[in-house]
């Protein structure tokens, strides 16, 4: 009776982030897309303006003006630091992972532009290992964190993680704290960083360096929050309410500033960085914030203009 | 040795405790009756001290969680009480609420005037409701920023213990941002201007552990864990089995000497003979003499190095390679 035994899937962790075939079914309305349309639509439902899951791939695409995007730091790849195994081992999971994914981990970093203007940017992948922050992702962010510094230009980091990746155990928690102080640098040097919250965001991602921008926005619909749902339930013991730990939910309890739709993120982005850092307006002439940040900022704007 | 009469005791504790037992037994009849025993008695102590070797000395990952999880080990209260003087206890986040899952003060430690911030277990049920099991809300957190800030005022340095088996996953911790408030201690503790040494005193458990664990100098209790998750949450997750705890303590290597080993802590703090629970007072003095030795060490190092220093420690945690 094997053949009708359902066979157990793998974590939904490793979920395809988007679904093969001609049609798509959507998640939430039911509505069945054809996928060219979908693909037009940035994926997203063209009946209920769902946001399904895309990859890093896509957020480069869609975020950041067209073919702008400059990777570096391509070449650190993972290793199996524990030698972990659980029902298999981690160095297999990672070749799967690579080999379904073609990337080499779960964050992909690069130079790109919004509207011309330069960024540095970091975009999680949600479909490599659940976008899990191992040695890898801390790494690769925190070496963003330092280019936008020493660049001297706005960070974009673009989150889709379940959080700390377990099979590197503690290394992997010690990147929240990694990511969190190399932040700490670039806030001292007065460089904006912009976190975008996309589906879903959670654990340690959430509990380090999505919850430590100067703007958070977050994807209509996303997963956002700290604890898992079913450990929250299990906890409490009962259900949790409708809505809970949504994008939407996280806007009422004031931890993200805006909820902008894919079709709108790219203007608002340029809007924000405009305002936060390439406008040429008139500084505040007696600006004594202590870091003199208002004084580095119109410096590094002239060598901009230089660039242009 | 032992210090009062009911105690939990593990299973792989039972041998040796059923030995003293004997051994106290045989103890109470050679003075009741005049007989000497002290031959048999001298043989029976010398097979507990072999015994207790073999078995502490050979401990399993799981066995070492059974230990920092044990009901009679002594807590940060228990710690604070022993070491420091004149301590006193603040209250509050000046946001929401006071958090009695995470301790909060100001005090001494001879000559060193400190702040202590650390998690809270309870002892019995009803204290553990007081303390949500040692489980902190974001207010605990806030609480925890706030303490440290002061103390970064004053020019005092600041010690943590960490205690916890994980940040409250609850309803209200969300509404209230639990992720920011841990966040936001990661990046604060990261460039606070004063020394921070942290020590593990019992159970270590991911974002919740580490929201107060960023500083200059990493200690770990000889019986402790410290981990991304914890063993049973592992076990859930990857083996869909929560039974499986005890193989996923071990492949997530999350002892002392594992995570000596990996770079993750600075130094193990010895415990007394089977566990910090067998002696609470030999347990602190040990620590005590530890934290002092790091104040001394780093109170002497200028605040821009310490810093500097403290954010290289962190920047080189990790496993990699570059092609």
């Amino acid at each position: 009776m094997d053949w009708f035994k359902r066979k157990k899937g793998i974590s939904s962790g490793e979920k395809k982030a988007i679904p093969d075939g001609l049609w798509v079914k959507c998640n939430k309305c039911g509505e069945i897309i054809y996928r060219r349309e979908l693909q037009k639509r940035m994926y997203v439902c063209p009946k209920c303006e769902y946001h399904f899951r895309v990859t890093s791939k896509e957020y480069i695409d869609y975020y950041f003006d067209a073919n702008s995007f400059e990777e570096f730091a391509q070449n650190i790849k993972p290793v199996d630091p524990l030698k972990f195994k659980d029902k298999k081992k981690y160095s297999d999971r990672l070749k799967e992972a690579q080999k379904k994914t073609g990337l080499n981990d779960a964050v992909v970093t690069g130079d790109a532009r919004i509207n011309g203007m330069p960024i540095v940017a970091a975009v999680m992948d949600f479909s490599f290992i659940g976008g899990s922050m191992g040695s890898v992702v801390g790494e690769k962010i925190s070496r963003a964190i330092d280019r936008a510094r020493e660049k001297r230009v706005p960070l974009i980091i673009v989150t889709a993680s379940g959080g700390a990746r377990m099979m590197e155990g503690a290394i992997s928690l010690m990147q929240l704290a990694k990511t969190s102080a190399k932040l700490a640098q670039l806030s001292e040097a007065g460089i904006p960083y912009i976190a975008i919250l996309t589906d879903p965001t959670t654990g340690g991602t959430t509990a380090s360096f999505a919850m430590l921008g100067d703007i958070h926005i977050a994807e209509p619909g996303a997963l956002i929050g700290f604890a898992g749902q079913r450990v929250i339930k299990q906890t409490i013991g009962q259900d949790l309410p409708e809505g809970f730990q949504t994008a939407e939910f996280v806007l009422e309890h004031g931890f993200v500033d805006m909820i902008v739709h894919r079709h709108e993120m790219h203007r608002t982005l340029a809007r924000l960085l405009k305002i936060l850092w390439y406008a040429e307006m008139p500084l505040p002439a007696n600006s004594n914030n202590g870091n003199g940040s208002a004084e580095k900022a119109s410096l590094d704007k002239a060598t901009i203009n230089k660039l242009k | 040795m032992l210090k009062k009469n009911f105690r939990m005791i593990l299973d792989f504790e039972k041998p040796i405790v059923e030995l003293e037992k004997k051994i106290a037994e045989m103890e109470e009849y050679a003075r009741e009756t005049g007989v000497d025993l002290s031959e048999d008695i001298q043989r029976l102590q010398k097979k507990v001290e072999g015994l207790r070797k073999d078995v502490y000395q050979k401990l399993t990952p799981w066995q070492r969680v059974q230990l920092a999880r044990h009901p009679d080990r002594p807590y940060t209260l228990d710690y604070i009480q022993r070491i420091t003087q004149d301590f006193l206890e603040l209250h509050g986040d000046r946001y929401f609420a006071d958090d009695p899952a995470m301790i909060a003060g100001i005090g001494r430690i001879d000559d060193f005037r400190v702040a202590i911030i650390g998690h809270q277990k309870g002892r019995d049920v009803k204290e553990n409701l007081y303390r949500n099991f040692g489980m902190s809300n974001p207010e605990g957190y806030r609480k925890a920023l706030r303490i440290m800030q002061l103390a970064a005022k004053m020019n005092m340095p600041v010690i943590t213990f960490i205690d916890t088996p994980g940040a409250y996953p609850g309803i209200g911790a969300e509404e209230r941002g639990q992720a920011e408030a841990i966040a936001k201690n990661l990046r604060e503790m990261s460039r606070l201007p004063v020394p921070i040494i942290i020590t593990i005193i019992g159970e270590g458990a991911s974002g919740g552990a580490l929201g107060i664990g960023v500083g200059d100098v990493i200690l770990m209790m000889e019986n402790c864990w410290y981990s991304v998750i914890s063993p049973e949450g592992c076990a859930a997750i990857l083996w869909r089995d929560n039974a499986k705890a005890p193989q996923a303590a071990e492949a997530m290597k999350l002892t002392a000497p594992d995570l000596l080993e990996l770079g993750i802590i600075d130094k193990i703090i010895p415990e007394p003979d089977g566990g910090a629970h067998w002696d609470w007072d030999a347990a602190a003095s040990t620590l005590k003499k530890y934290l002092l030795e790091e104040l001394r060490r780093l109170v002497q190092i200028p605040t821009d190095e310490l810093v500097a220093k403290r954010v290289e420690k962190f920047s080189k945690m990790g496993y990699w390679k570059e092609a």
